[in-house]
């Protein structure tokens, strides 16, 4: 079988999902037009150089509506001949365009694909295209919805993490995160949103709270107390999955949970001919890729079989992985996942992560194999593995190899 | 029989009154139904007939519908019953929908005939939803009257509109207590929920004077007008969204997700919300139809409605006995028993001799009922007037000669043989020789303490449930020399007090308390093996159990449970099973830690000062540790399921059940058996007797002859029956 490489990996950076965030003035057909000119102009593409563009995103309503892939096609500077397809795996859209992106590669579909995605959602609250899953009882009961603040928590009591272990692995990513902006380890995918003329609008991830101690999360209320123990009560539904708990802890809160901020972020991927033919060199081999359904009431505990998953069917263990990447969605979903296969922290998200940097839900999955692959390089490292959990019960994996 | 008339009046208003013959109450059944369609058809023909009002002869409009319907629908549609209850569900929608639409022009909305109804008292069920239907609905101003969809309370939903017009009258949020509690209210209430429009002093008149002035524009429904938007939002409306996410999960977390009626009916509004009305309807029937052909919902309807209400109505009663009513009831001991039974007799007009040892006991027994009622004039549910007149019936004393006119009497006092067979002899003294006599005891045999009688035929159990004022059953026990008329006695004062009797043979710990007990053993047991405190809790409550079997021991308190397995080992000597032996061990060490329940503010859990429950108690983890391998759900329940339902299966085996609608109502009502289930013989038919005899086999291998399979329960599997074929009394069982 043909390999698929990665022969480019860039992003935006990150801005406040507010209204007074800097990215909030900007569509999210520019957000994704800024990454595909990037990858063009950057490996001196044609305009009909790849085979197309597999774009996550999750709330595809409004201006992320109807096929925002193929929108953000028209709106580059690729061919028109250029597709364009929309896809969504909640918090692991991105990652699966290039999971999908590698295995077209692969199977000979296509020399070459630009997969990623983007989350504007500042301008796209999350949740406004609805959920079956949340409000048809016909599922929502049989399957005890509840959400996903009340599934790291369910994740915190399940597996004993206490509210001080949550919240310094939150210092840590706060840490970890300055540390890398200060020593520019950002620098090779970092790419400017500019305006119209040319005129920067951002250009540094700006969710940041450097110096966050424990004292300044121990401040900070349990998100998902009230809703879970009060109003409408959905830890009395997470007991009918876990009769064994006789009540949740609820140890998350905004500080020790994932950023909400909007950016994008594309990854090009290719099989040898491909970088022959533009006189690119491969910067690593995807190795492989995987993604599991899991319980969907706990909900975010997918990395762990996503990894044994991957892991068992390309022949390597945890010991054989130099780096990880595991999305901090919330705190205990990363706490559960080093529990889980005894890692070394020091070998987890050794840039920081969502909690401190923001997570644009359908980017991320691209983000973090880019700054897997970063790392790696900046390291001389071989192997990396990122995964995520995904709403409603599921996980993904991806191990990049260096060539 | 005509159950629908209709007069029309010299304004040109035709006035249908519902007025089912030789009843006191209107039940809808499928002759009147095709009776009042005839009717509309009629009305809406005549051109003389301006618009239509309906109405009913009776003080109340109806109670609901005939159940009996629904099951003959079922049955009428042989093997494909989910057909026949689906199109007799569409035809009762068409007839609603002719009424709603009054023979008006679709497009245009016009040209339709006025339909109001006028509501009289009381209008529940179907009462409600042929209301809900009209344009417009008048209520009298009775303070009585309850307007309401109670249908949830027996296991279904309002499957006549009610649901699809209420949520779209409402919105989601407002409908939910009516729909999912099936809470009733008065009719001012009503109107200011926005149920009826109107409240009114003459309804019928105030009803004609509307149909006689409403124009075109008053008779279309705000869903059947253009752009009609559902209050509070439809589910993928932001606002709407919110409801019912808090919807799905307030159902699943208040019904622990053992009511299936409750997930249908959601599923109606949310799925029908969507759609346009008449579409809506269409979804709601087939909700119906699904939850109709529910085994769970017949069996609720046949314990809860049908079978409940025989044994109210006197089902078991004797034949040939003249009414027994109580005037004057005298009640030994004034303790929390004895003071709750002398509020109920009070409430219910009977005049109360209420006796103690000492005055100052007898007084703060009388004193129970005042401050009951000074809760309900606190809550308007009481009047000053009320309270003095009930508390005149009172008489508080330590003189056994006030009761020497009284032709009932009720003995609470403590439980010991010897203080019993001391007051039966004194009290027996002084009462009319035709004074029924009759014992509150819950653990001591009936037959034991008639020996101390000299009428040992006059001499009863009558078993309250604590708090009695609560409590919906009473338990009568009938010794072996216990004659037909203290049965009746004892019937027709439970009738008077508006409990619901079951009437049982006499034997060790009688019905309930047999059943129950076994329960709270099992969980104990399973603490003591190992099983997660919070496992085998949520899995009882999810059984649709009230309590937990460990939440359950706390409130009766483990120093009784501890007195009843001292007083069981004695009377039993080496009969005692010695599978007991970690569960006492468990409870007596309890006990002697001062661990005695909520009384004393530490058993299972801890409380905090006021009693309120907190977690699990922090010790029990080190008594017994918690097992790193936990059994299955399943497991747990099947195990709290089978240590009540075989203790009912050896009561019928036994005589001491002599019919199984008892056993299911008396299990409901009175330890709060899984109600979803129709009571533990419903169960054991719902799980089918084949399996629940290979269950118990497996059990038994597990955990121990306690489990053993009764030979009734073993023929009847073999035999592939079920109880209610084989022992049921009532041939046409509802749904």
């Amino acid at each position: 079988m043909t390999d698929a490489y990665i022969y480019d990996a860039v992003r935006t950076p990150r801005g406040k999902g507010r209204p007074d965030g800097s990215l909030h003035e900007v569509t999210s057909v520019r957000m994704s037009a800024t990454v595909l000119n990037a990858l063009k102009d950057r490996n001196g593409l044609d305009g009909h150089a790849v085979e197309d563009v597999i774009w996550g995103n999750v709330t595809q309503v409004m201006e992320q509506g109807a096929c925002l892939a193929r929108t953000a096609v028209l709106a580059s500077d690729l061919d028109e001949s250029i597709p364009g397809l929309a896809i969504n795996r909640f918090c692991a859209s991105g990652m699966e365009a290039v999971n999908l992106a590698a295995n077209q590669v692969k199977g000979g579909a296509g020399e070459a694909y630009i997969a990623g995605g983007v989350e504007m959602m500042s301008r796209v609250p999350m949740g406004s295209d609805g959920a079956a899953m949340a409000v048809d009882p016909t599922v929502a009961l049989d399957q005890y919805f509840v959400p996903q603040g009340i599934s790291a928590d369910i994740i915190a009591t399940e597996y004993g993490f206490s509210r001080d272990q949550v919240d310094a692995l939150a210092v840590e990513s706060q840490k970890r995160a300055k540390a890398a902006w200060d020593a520019n380890r950002f620098e090779k995918s970092i790419i400017p949103v500019t305006d119209v003329n040319g005129l920067t609008i951002l250009d540094h991830d700006e969710f940041l709270r450097p110096g966050t101690d424990m004292q300044t999360l121990g401040a900070l209320k349990a998100s998902f107390k009230d809703m879970g123990e009060v109003m409408p009560g959905f830890d009395k539904v997470a007991m009918l999955k876990y009769p064994h708990l006789d009540k949740i802890n609820h140890v998350h809160h905004a500080g020790n949970s994932s950023g909400i901020v909007d950016g994008s972020a594309g990854v090009l991927v290719g099989n040898a001919e491909f970088g022959k033919k533009y006189g690119l060199k491969p910067r690593a081999r995807i190795r492989a890729t995987a993604k599991i359904g899991t319980d969907p009431t706990i909900m975010l505990t997918g990395p762990v079989p996503a990894t044994q998953k991957i892991l068992a069917e390309s022949g390597l263990t945890v010991g054989d992985i130099d780096l990880f990447e595991v999305n901090e969605a919330f705190a205990a979903v990363v706490l559960r996942f080093q529990q889980a296969f005894d890692v070394d922290p020091a070998r987890v998200n050794v840039n920081g992560g969502s909690i401190a940097m923001g997570h644009p839900l359908g980017a991320t999955g691209a983000i973090i194999i880019g700054t897997l692959l970063d790392e790696l390089e900046r390291t001389d490292k071989e192997l990396g593995l990122a995964t995520l959990c995904i709403a409603s019960g599921m996980g993904a994996a991806t191990i990049i190899e260096r060539v | 029989m005509t159950d629908f008339t209709m007069e029309k009046d010299a304004d040109g208003v035709a006035v249908v009154t519902w007025d089912c013959p030789g009843k006191s109450m209107n039940v809808m059944s499928g002759e009147a139904l095709i009776e009042l369609s005839d009717l509309i058809d009629a009305a809406l023909a005549d051109e003389t007939v301006k618009g239509i009002v309906i109405t009913s002869g009776k003080k109340d409009f109806a109670g609901g519908m005939d159940l009996n319907v629904l099951a003959d629908m079922k049955s009428a549609a042989g093997d494909n019953p989910a057909q026949g209850l689906f199109d007799g569900i569409m035809q009762m929608h068409a007839l609603l929908r002719k009424i709603e639409l009054a023979g008006m022009d679709f497009k245009t909305k016009k040209g339709g005939k006025p339909i109001a109804a006028a509501l009289p008292g009381t209008a529940v069920g179907i009462g409600l939803e042929l209301p809900l239907s009209t344009h417009r609905i008048f209520a009298a101003d009775n303070p009585k009257a309850k307007i309401g969809l109670p249908e949830i309370m027996v296991g279904i939903f309002p499957g006549a509109g009610g649901t699809t017009r209420l949520v779209r009258k409402l919105g989601a949020m407002a409908a939910s207590p009516f729909l999912l509690q099936g809470k009733l209210v008065d009719p001012k209430k009503a109107k200011g929920a926005g149920i009826i429009d109107e409240v009114a002093d003459d309804p019928v008149a105030a009803a004609k004077e509307w149909v006689l002035n409403a124009k075109d524009a008053d008779l279309v429904k705000p869903w059947d007008a253009k752009g009609y938007k559902m209050p509070g939002g439809a589910p993928y409306h932001p606002a709407g969204f919110q409801t019912f996410v808090g919807a799905s999960a307030m159902v699943n977390a208040n019904t622990n997700g053992a009511f299936p009626a409750a997930k249908a009916l959601l599923s109606a509004v949310y799925e029908g919300a969507m759609v346009p009305f008449d579409t809506a309807l269409k979804v709601e029937a087939r909700w119906f139809t699904h939850i109709l052909m529910n085994p769970s919902s017949s069996a609720m309807i046949r314990s809860l409605f049908l079978n409940k209400e025989a044994l109210e109505k006197g089902a078991v009663r004797p034949q040939g006995i003249a009414d027994q009513s109580v005037k004057k009831v005298g009640v030994l001991g004034a303790g929390m028993m004895g003071a709750g039974i002398a509020l109920v007799s009070a409430m219910a007009g009977i005049e109360v001799v209420l006796i103690d040892q000492k005055q100052e006991a007898a007084d703060k027994g009388k004193a129970y009922t005042e401050t009951y009622m000074d809760k309900g004039i606190k809550r308007g549910k009481a009047t000053a007037e009320k309270k003095e007149q009930i508390l005149s019936l009172i008489t508080a004393t330590t003189d056994y000669d006030a009761l020497k006119d009284a032709d009932l009497i009720i003995e609470a006092v403590f439980e010991d043989p010897g203080i019993k067979a001391e007051v039966t002899k004194n009290v027996e003294a002084v009462i009319p020789e035709d004074c029924i006599f009759a014992s509150n005891t819950s653990t001591l045999p009936i037959t034991g303490l008639a020996k101390a009688s000299s009428r040992p035929e006059q001499f009863i159990g009558i078993h309250f449930f604590s708090p009695v004022e609560k409590m919906l059953l009473v338990e009568i026990i009938k010794g072996k020399e216990t004659g037909d008329r203290a049965v009746a006695k004892a019937l027709d004062y439970v009738r008077q007090i508006r409990k619901t009797p079951i009437v049982v043979n006499d034997a060790r710990f009688f019905y309930a308390n047999r059943c129950i007990i076994p329960y709270l053993n099992e969980g104990a047991r399973m603490v003591a093996e190992g099983v997660a405190p919070a496992l085998i809790e949520n899995a009882a409550k999810q059984l649709g159990m009230p309590l937990g079997p460990l939440q359950l021991v706390d409130e009766t308190s483990l120093d009784l449970g501890v007195k009843i397995a001292k007083a069981t080992k004695a009377a039993m000597g080496d009969a005692y099973p010695a599978d007991m032996k970690p569960v006492d061990d468990l409870m007596f060490s309890m006990v002697d830690e001062g661990r005695l329940g909520r009384k004393s503010q530490a058993g299972f859990y801890n409380y905090d000062e006021k009693g309120k429950r907190q977690g699990f108690w922090e010790g029990l983890a080190e008594k017994c540790p918690v097992a790193e391998e936990q059994p299955d759900l399943i497991e747990v329940q099947h195990r709290l399921m089978f240590s009540q339902v075989l203790e009912a299966v050896r009561a019928l085996e036994e005589g001491v059940l002599e019919d199984i609608r008892e056993g299911d109502v008396g299990a409901i009502l009175g330890w709060g058996f899984a109600p979803w289930s129709g009571g533990p013989f419903s169960w054991l038919d719902i799980l089918g007797t084949p399996y629940a005899a290979e269950r118990c086999d497996q059990l038994t291998e597990a955990y121990g002859e306690r489990f053993a399979c009764p030979a009734l329960l073993r023929e009847m599997g073999e035999k592939g029956q079920t109880f209610y074929g084989r022992f049921g009394k009532q041939e046409k069982a509802a749904a």
